[in-house]
């Protein structure tokens, strides 16, 4: 393994996975890891946590809002609608 | 029925009009979304729920303010970062330094563990309390970053302009992040 080599990719990893690389620079990085199985299972397995962070943001932590609430939001959202409709009619 | 996927520009404009059923669907779509977000910047569950409220009356006592409605997402999950910014107790878990990349280096020669993980990693309840504690014993700058990028989706544009800090630091934050995140997880997968 090449530490310089991989100390370059390793830093440009997450550009990378994100497609945020110029296309130049990205095209070395496909070169390097062709040739790098040790960056490529890192790169997998930097993909599987950051997919996993994604079902995570997709799940339910704490308790869905409830009626009380609901209710306290619902009162402000109709509040701002008729502040909203009185200076439109005074417009 | 799928729920149709609308732009914040339409989701604004439809909340403005005064949309029963759109405003149902908001509340309950981004409240679960505002309380992981709480839950993991503030550390503590009552204030997570609490911020989450807030922040939620805040949107409604104020979007017809909102500047630019395509940008409703980026602008209600500001105005959560400043409530958690006023609510935040400091963590006794985040460690208030950032880690550097010759730190991180070193785990690449550990990583067959993790790699032995299956690709279909199930979230179950363990691995969800798992990834919780890893999130919250991130850096806060770091942490900031992956929750709003990795967790909720949010785009490097959008991340920046919640955070107001520039792009390239929401990449080096991120990269960090996720690497620091990275090694978390596989310590407590074999711990």
């Amino acid at each position: 393994m090449h530490d310089h080599d991989c100390g370059q990719i390793f830093a440009m990893l997450s550009e990378y996975l994100d497609r945020e690389l110029p296309p130049a620079t990205c095209e070395e990085f496909d070169e390097h890891i062709k040739d790098c199985p040790e960056c490529v299972q890192f790169l997998e397995s930097l993909k599987r946590s950051m997919k996993i962070c994604r079902q995570f943001g997709e799940s339910q932590l704490l308790p869905a809002i409830d009626e009380g609430q609901m209710t306290r939001l619902r009162q402000a959202y109709a509040n701002m609608l008729t502040k909203r409709g009185r200076s439109k009619s005074e417009s | 029925m799928s729920r149709e996927v609308r732009s914040d520009a339409e989701l604004a404009s439809a909340l403005l009009s005064g949309d029963e059923s759109v405003f149902s669907e908001f509340v309950q779509v981004f409240h679960a979304r505002l309380a992981n977000y709480t839950f993991l910047m503030c550390g503590q569950r009552e204030d997570a729920e609490e911020v989450a409220q807030e922040t939620l009356l805040k949107v409604f006592e104020s979007i017809d303010q909102l500047h630019d409605p395509a940008k409703l997402k980026a602008w209600v999950f500001r105005i959560a970062k400043n409530e958690c910014f006023m609510k935040r107790r400091k963590s006794v878990f985040a460690p208030q330094h950032e880690l550097s990349l010759d730190d991180d280096l070193k785990p690449m020669r550990q990583i067959a563990d993790w790699n032995a993980l299956p690709d279909d990693l199930v979230l179950n309840a363990e691995l969800r309390e798992t990834l919780t504690r890893s999130i919250r014993e991130l850096p806060e700058s770091y942490r900031s970053v992956v929750l709003l990028r990795d967790v909720e989706g949010l785009s490097t544009e959008e991340t920046a302009d919640i955070l107001e800090i520039s792009t390239d630091l929401v990449k080096t934050r991120l990269h960090r992040g996720r690497l620091a995140l990275r090694q978390s997880l596989e310590a407590k997968q074999h711990a």
